[in-house]
């Protein structure tokens, strides 16, 4: 709906920060997509759940203070650290007047449970003559004050603001993968309609937690066992989580050009879509959405974030087969994992990876929630 | 057809539906009755044990179920609720087939304490988070799933009332229903959309959440009387009051809204937003984000201070945040600041985080509609560092054209929202 917008500018791709259990930067994440992989696997810390973890970051290295990083929760680690790694790839880290209009749209879940906090207290309970007194005096002593902090969705967009010193506005998508695609698709209206020159937009997700493997596994979304490629588990259909986060600089076409950026990419469109859900209509809505965005040229990349849940997986693919067929195909997940929110983010840094490193000259990017959501983007060698 | 654009050539954007629940009861005449007649909806908590608690009290809304319900359930009831009354008032569309897109401000959610001990229930010996998920994998528990995902209740109110697109769900602490109607501002300023429902909703007063707001020492604690705990720039505030509720508005292209003859409520002439990068929980001293906040909302509406009639505080009866306000407040609107009246809304509902922005812009409209300013209750010591003129304990009759809704939340999120009069009211 976004592109029917009058007076429609370009918006382009000028600061990439991505981290993830393969590491961090554009670098090595090109190197992945050129090679295929391997992904990083650990099958043994949360067994039967395989995940790919985060690779060992500096964090000093993009949040210098030791309080800060103290006060915040691995994912909020983890997108500070990508976000200050988009804002060094823009250039724009110590640009005092860019980050004060900068705004920031952040795809987030909470953050982690004290799950020590949590166990001790659901032992007790089942024996506690009064429950309701049982858990308010536990929760009023064993809850660290801060921890509070650490789990609000929006502040992983304070903590970006206060580190990376940014004092233009921000907003907090939530809504596991949908929040993802909705904030490059609103991120990108923004500039395309003028109502905004400069962006930052992504997301973080810490996969090594097991209150977030509960949510998953209460709705029987998780593959147990050993890694297999996202669209060939047939044997036993499910995510892999992966810790990744992702953050883009978004900038007019003008503004880029005029303070002379390196431009990674152009954002042509990005789609998302709400189908009710039932068998069909993901493929259905994913080929509308990428067949709307005209013909694709012979050297095309798919990037593909597909869960690897059961059947709308095989749908993601039957959607690319039939609106960019001759696409190379390359699943986010069998790279690093799924991200949730941060899937959509990582899956169109990715794509503006390849474009920025030559290895392809346009890109589409796919995905569907696992419970809900259809989103896609196009991008184009800038 | 006349065009009608705003001072920028931008669409104008009206209002034809609006919706309100608070702990004050379900509806707009409710609510504006009590509200202008100075009741609080503030009371003692029964929802669950308050046994060894600092805060006992809350705007908890307890007509709406008979029997126990998680936040997430709440929440989408009380969403419910609003946007029915406000597409209903509206017109707009056939009934579940609205015509515009969804901007949604509502509260994170996770698992909650009765559900994991139920799950708990099954399993012998220590509880952990592995005994948990292997009760998990039985497949017994799905519907907690779609219960606790962030996305549901928002995707729950797409599906009701067929709105449009992608349903955001957004969260900017407690300046939330604030963003979610600037989203749907600049949706229709886009062009992308005809028309948007906002909603701000937060049905999340359970233990938990009152103790990490305790925990932070964010709450008052004089829970005796229970309706006089939230005094807004008075003396002696101590912390807010933790309330619920839910606001929903009917946004429209104001040409589109004029070509089927709907009625024109008023119109959301401006949008400010400022981050402050300050701390997690305190906003700068200087009051510099809120101030710039205020100012890019006038600017953005193509007014000046003395435009504006009447604030609609954030006024949430924190030492901290009133200060603030108050001071930010005089740095815009100068020496006239002593004479132009601001009331919180918060001193009758207590704090509704994530609905408050939507639902004090609901009580906005009302207030330029009725030509009557709810008062701030509690009002008995005031505050000499702030001269406000606070419309102290009793409603007062104005005339009231332009009103600057105010919200600001924790991680530095300051939104603040220009709300006039339907132009052939001018």
């Amino acid at each position: 709906m976004s592109d029917m917008t009058l007076n429609r500018r370009d918006v382009v791709i000028t600061g990439i920060g991505i981290a993830s259990s393969l590491g961090e930067g554009v670098e090595t994440h090109a190197a992945a997509l050129a090679a295929g992989g391997p992904p990083v696997v650990d099958t043994e810390s949360f067994k039967p759940y395989p995940l790919h973890p985060l690779a060992a970051l500096e964090l000093d290295r993009q949040i210098p203070k030791k309080s800060d990083q103290r006060q915040m929760e691995p994912w909020q680690r983890l997108g500070v650290y990508a976000a200050g790694l988009a804002l060094d790839s823009a250039g724009i880290k110590d640009d005092a007047e860019a980050k004060s209009t900068l705004q920031v749209i952040v795809a987030a879940g909470g953050g982690e449970r004290d799950h020590a906090v949590d166990s001790a207290i659901l032992t007790g309970l089942r024996d506690a003559s009064a429950p309701g007194a049982y858990l308010n005096e536990h929760l009023m002593s064993d809850l660290r004050p801060t921890l509070f902090l650490a789990q609000l969705s929006n502040l992983l967009a304070g903590n970006i603001a206060i580190v990376h010193g940014i004092t233009g506005p921000s907003r907090t998508f939530m809504g596991e993968e949908q929040a993802g695609v909705d904030a490059i698709r609103t991120a990108h209206a923004r500039i395309a309609s003028g109502q905004s020159d400069l962006m930052l937009v992504g997301g973080a997700y810490n996969a090594e937690r097991r209150d977030m493997l509960l949510l998953f596994e209460l709705g029987g979304y998780l593959r147990r066992g050993g890694f297999a490629p996202v669209f060939a588990r047939e044997d036993a259909p499910g995510l892999i989580s992966g810790s990744a986060g992702a953050f883009l600089v978004l900038e007019s076409a003008e503004r880029a050009a005029a303070r002379g950026a390196r431009v990674h990419a152009r954002l042509d469109r990005v789609g998302a879509a709400r189908s009710r859900r039932a068998a069909g209509t993901v493929e259905a809505a994913l080929t509308d959405l990428v067949g709307g965005f005209g013909s694709l040229g012979p050297d095309t990349l798919a990037v593909s974030a597909a869960t690897g849940c059961a059947g709308i997986t095989a749908e993601e693919a039957h959607a690319l087969a039939k609106a960019a067929p001759a696409a190379k195909r390359v699943a986010t997940g069998d790279l690093v994992g799924h991200g949730v929110e941060a899937a959509f983010p990582v899956s169109v840094a990715l794509a503006a990876i390849a474009l920025s490193t030559g290895q392809a000259q346009e890109a589409v990017v796919t995905g569907a929630g696992h419970w809900r959501g259809e989103g896609a983007a196009h991008l184009v060698h800038a | 057809m006349t065009t009608h654009r705003d001072a920028k050539g931008r669409p104008l954007v009206a209002v034809t539906g609006l919706g309100v629940v608070t702990s004050l009861g379900q509806g707009k005449e409710t609510n504006w009755q009590a509200l202008t007649a100075g009741k609080s909806g503030i009371h003692r908590i029964e929802r669950f044990p308050t046994e060894g608690l600092r805060t006992t009290i809350g705007g908890t809304v307890d007509f709406l179920f008979d029997e126990p319900f998680t936040a997430p359930q709440l929440s989408e009831k009380l969403a419910t609720l609003a946007a029915e009354e406000a597409v209903a008032q509206s017109g707009l569309g056939a009934s579940g087939d609205f015509p515009g897109e969804l901007f949604m401000a509502v509260p994170p959610v996770e698992m909650e304490w009765p559900q994991k001990q139920e799950i708990a229930q099954t399993i012998t010996g220590e509880v952990d988070y592995d005994g948990l998920l292997r009760a998990a994998e039985t497949g017994r528990y799905r519907a907690m799933h779609e219960l606790f995902v962030f996305g549901g209740v928002a995707d729950h109110i797409a599906e009701r009332f067929g709105t449009k697109g992608s349903p955001i769900s957004l969260s900017t602490a407690c300046s939330s229903g604030a963003t979610a109607i600037q989203m749907g501002v600049e949706a229709i300023r886009r062009g992308d959309t005809p028309a948007a429902l906002c909603i701000g909703t937060d049905g999340s007063i359970h233990a938990e959440a009152l103790i990490r707001f305790s925990l932070l020492s964010a709450l008052s604690t004089q829970n005796d009387p229970p309706e006089g705990a939230a005094k807004p720039f008075s003396k002696n505030r101590d912390g807010f009051v933790m309330g619920e509720g839910a606001g929903a508005l009917v946004l429209e292209d104001y040409d589109h809204a004029l070509a089927r003859g709907a009625t024109i409520l008023g119109i959301v002439a401006g949008c400010g937003e400022r981050g402050d990068g300050f701390h997690r929980t305190r906003s700068s001293p200087d009051g510099k984000p809120a101030i710039l906040a205020m100012q890019d909302a006038l600017a953005d509406a193509g007014l000046t201070p003395d435009d504006v009639d009447y604030i609609n505080a954030h006024g949430t009866s924190t030492p901290e945040n009133d200060k603030m306000e108050a001071m930010s407040c005089a740095a815009v609107f100068g020496e006239r600041m002593a004479s132009l009246p601001i009331s919180s809304n918060k001193s009758m509902i207590g704090h509704t985080l994530t609905a408050a922005g939507a639902v004090e812009a609901v009580i906005s409209f009302l207030t330029i509609a009725n030509g009557t300013l709810p008062p701030t209750i509690n009002h008995q010591n005031p505050d000499p560092a702030i001269a406000l003129d606070v419309v102290p304990n009793q409603a007062r009759k104005a005339k009231v054209r332009t009103v600057l809704s105010n919200s600001f939340g924790f991680g530095g999120q300051n939104t603040c929202l220009v709300l006039t009069a339907p132009p052939e009211a001018a």
